[in-house]
C-alpha cells in the first residue's frame, strides 16, 4: 500500500513561496489503478515525484509499503554522451539487476538494433522514447508510476507499450497522471482530480470526469 | 529474468548495500562521461594529475625553488604538489555537481550525498594513484628515495584526503543554494595553494608566521606526510588533533548542508 497523509509541497519563487500541493491525501492499494486528472501546471508531476520518493514533501508523510517505480516516461534521464547500453547498465546497477539478462529484451523491444551501442545524443526523439520505455520495463515493481507523456512514438509502438504495461503487468498497482480523460478512463479503476493544489476524490469514475470537464469549461 | 525491487521498509544493512551499489554505479558513469572510451580512457583519471605534478616538479627543479631546506627537490615537489591536488580537486569537482545529475534523482535511491561521495572517491582515487605512480617512477629512474616511514606518509595522506572530502562536501552542497560560493571557491583555491605547505616547510618560516600558517588545517597534513617521507631530515610542525577536529567540524557541516539540499532539490 502507498499512503500520502497531509502532504504539502511548497516551492520558492521570486514572488514568494507557492503552495503547489495542499494537504493531499491518497491511498493506493496493491493492484489498484488510480488515475489523477489535472490540467497543465496543476502539480501532477510534482505529486508523482513525491509518491516515487524522488522528491520530499515540505510537510506531511509519504509511506510506501510496496516497491514503487520511478516516474516512467520522463524522456530525459539519459546522459547524451553515453550509449543506450551504458544507460541500460546504469539503471541495472542502481536497482541491483543483472544487465546481461536485459540487453536482449531492450534491444528487441526498443527496435534500436545496433544503435543501442551508439551515444544517446545521436538518437531521434522517437528512438529516445523507445529506449526510455524499454529500460523502464526491465525492473519489476509492485506499483508503476506513469506520467502522461508515455503516449510516445507511432501508433504501433504505442500499442506495444500498452500491451507490455497494462496486459503483461495487469496485476500491478499503478498511478497514472494525465490531462487526457480518455487515457485514464481506459486504464484506471479509480480517478481523482488535482485542482488548485487540492486532490479531489470521487466514489465513481464518472463524477471525477464531470468535475474535471466542468472545471475545464469554467476556465475556458 | 524478473527483478523485483524490495519494498518500502529497508534495514540499515540493506540501505548500506543499496548505497554502495548506487555509488559504484555513479563512479562508473562518471568515468565514462568524463573520459569516454577514446584513447587512454579512464587512465586520464591519474595521468592528468601526474602530468600536473611532473610539470610543477620540472618547474621547481629548474628554478631551484627556495623552500628553505636542503631536501631533494623532486621528492619535495612530488609530496607537495600531490597533496595540493588531493585536497583541492575534491571541492573543485563537488561544486555544482548536482546540476548535470539532476535527472538521476528521479531514482529514489540516488541521493545528492551519493553523487558527492562518488565524485570524492573518484578524485581521491585519481590523486592517490598519481602520487604512488610518480613515487615509483621517480624512484625507478633514481631521482627519488622511498619514504622513511610509509605508514606516517599514509597517515598524512589520509588526513589530507579527509580534509579535502569534508571541504568538498561542504563547498559542494553550499554551492547548490548560493551562486556566490562557486565564484568564491576559485580565488580561494588559488590563494590557498601557496599557503598550503606544499611549497615550503613550516620550520623554515619565521616564528610568527608559523603560528598563522598552522591555522590552515592542510598544512598539518602536509607536514606529517613530509615527516614520514624525509624522517629525521626535517623538523615537522603539526597537530593531528587540531586537524582532526577541524575535519570533523567540516564533515558535520557538510553532511548537514547536504541533508538540507536533499530536502529541497527538484529532479529535472
Amino acid at each position: 500500500m502507498i499512503r500520502l497523509t497531509g502532504v504539502n509541497k511548497v516551492y520558492p519563487t521570486r514572488a514568494g513561496p507557492v503552495n503547489i500541493l495542499k494537504d493531499v491525501n491518497l491511498t493506493v492499494e496493491s493492484g489498484e489503478r488510480v488515475g489523477i486528472l489535472g490540467r497543465n501546471g496543476a502539480g501532477k508531476s510534482t505529486l508523482i515525484r513525491l509518491v516515487s520518493g524522488a522528491e520530499l514533501p515540505t510537510r506531511g508523510l509519504v509511506e510506501r509499503g510496496m516497491s514503487v517505480s520511478w516516474p516512467l516516461a520522463f524522456g530525459g534521464a539519459f546522459q547524451g554522451s553515453l550509449t543506450g547500453l551504458d544507460n541500460l547498465r546504469f539503471i541495472c546497477r542502481i536497482y541491483g539487476a543483472n544487465p546481461d539478462d536485459k540487453i536482449a529484451f531492450v534491444q528487441e523491444f526498443s527496435e534500436l538494433g545496433i544503435y543501442l551501442g551508439e551515444p544517446v545524443k545521436s538518437y531521434s526523439s522517437g528512438m529516445r522514447a523507445r529506449l526510455a520505455f524499454a529500460i523502464s520495463m526491465i525492473i519489476e515493481f509492485d506499483c508503476f508510476l506513469i506520467d502522461e507523456v508515455i503516449a510516445v512514438g507511432d501508433a504501433r509502438f504505442h500499442e506495444k507499450c500498452g500491451h507490455e504495461l497494462f496486459e503483461k503487468r495487469g496485476d500491478r498497482a499503478m498511478v497514472i497522471v494525465s490531462h487526457d480523460g480518455s487515457y485514464i478512463r481506459n486504464h484506471c479503476t479509480r480517478a481523482a482530480v488535482l485542482s488548485g493544489g487540492e486532490l479531489h476524490h470521487f466514489e465513481k469514475m464518472e463524477d471525477a470526469f464531470s468535475f474535471y470537464y466542468e472545471e475545464a469549461a469554467l476556465a475556458a | 529474468m524478473r527483478t523485483f525491487v524490495q519494498s518500502g521498509a529497508v534495514s540499515l544493512i540493506q540501505s548500506w548495500r543499496i548505497q554502495r551499489r548506487v555509488i559504484w554505479a555513479l563512479v562508473l558513469r562518471e568515468i565514462l562521461t568524463r573520459y569516454g572510451r577514446h584513447n587512454i580512457g579512464f587512465l586520464w583519471l591519474f595521468v592528468e594529475p601526474m602530468l600536473y605534478t611532473v610539470a610543477v616538479t620540472a618547474l621547481w627543479t629548474a628554478s631551484r625553488s627556495v623552500h628553505g631546506t636542503n631536501l631533494p627537490i623532486v621528492a619535495f615537489a612530488v609530496t607537495g604538489y600531490s597533496s595540493v591536488l588531493l585536497w583541492r580537486n575534491m571541492p573543485g569537482r563537488c561544486v555544482k555537481a548536482l546540476e548535470p545529475n539532476l535527472s538521476l534523482l528521479y531514482h529514489r535511491n540516488v541521493r545528492p550525498i551519493d553523487i558527492y561521495l562518488s565524485r570524492l572517491m573518484l578524485e581521491a582515487g585519481g590523486a592517490t594513484t598519481s602520487f604512488v605512480m610518480l613515487v615509483l617512477f621517480f624512484h625507478f629512474i633514481g631521482w627519488l628515495d622511498f619514504p622513511e616511514d610509509v605508514l606516517k606518509v599514509a597517515g598524512g595522506w589520509c588526513m589530507i584526503a579527509w580534509f579535502g572530502a569534508s571541504l568538498g562536501l561542504f563547498i559542494g552542497s553550499l554551492s547548490e543554494s548560493s551562486e556566490t560560493i562557486e565564484k568564491l571557491w576559485h580565488p580561494a583555491a588559488y590563494i590557498l595553494f601557496p599557503l598550503s605547505g606544499a611549497a615550503f616547510i613550516v620550520d623554515a618560516l619565521p616564528r610568527e608566521a608559523q603560528h598563522f600558517i598552522l591555522m590552515l588545517p592542510m598544512v598539518h597534513g602536509v607536514e606529517l606526510l613530509r615527516e614520514g617521507y624525509f624522517g629525521s631530515r626535517i623538523v615537522a610542525h603539526y597537530d593531528v588533533t587540531y586537524m582532526a577536529l577541524f575535519n570533523t567540524t567540516l564533515t558535520l557541516l557538510g553532511l548537514a548542508q547536504t541533508a538540507k539540499v536533499s530536502r529541497i532539490v527538484v529532479p529535472e
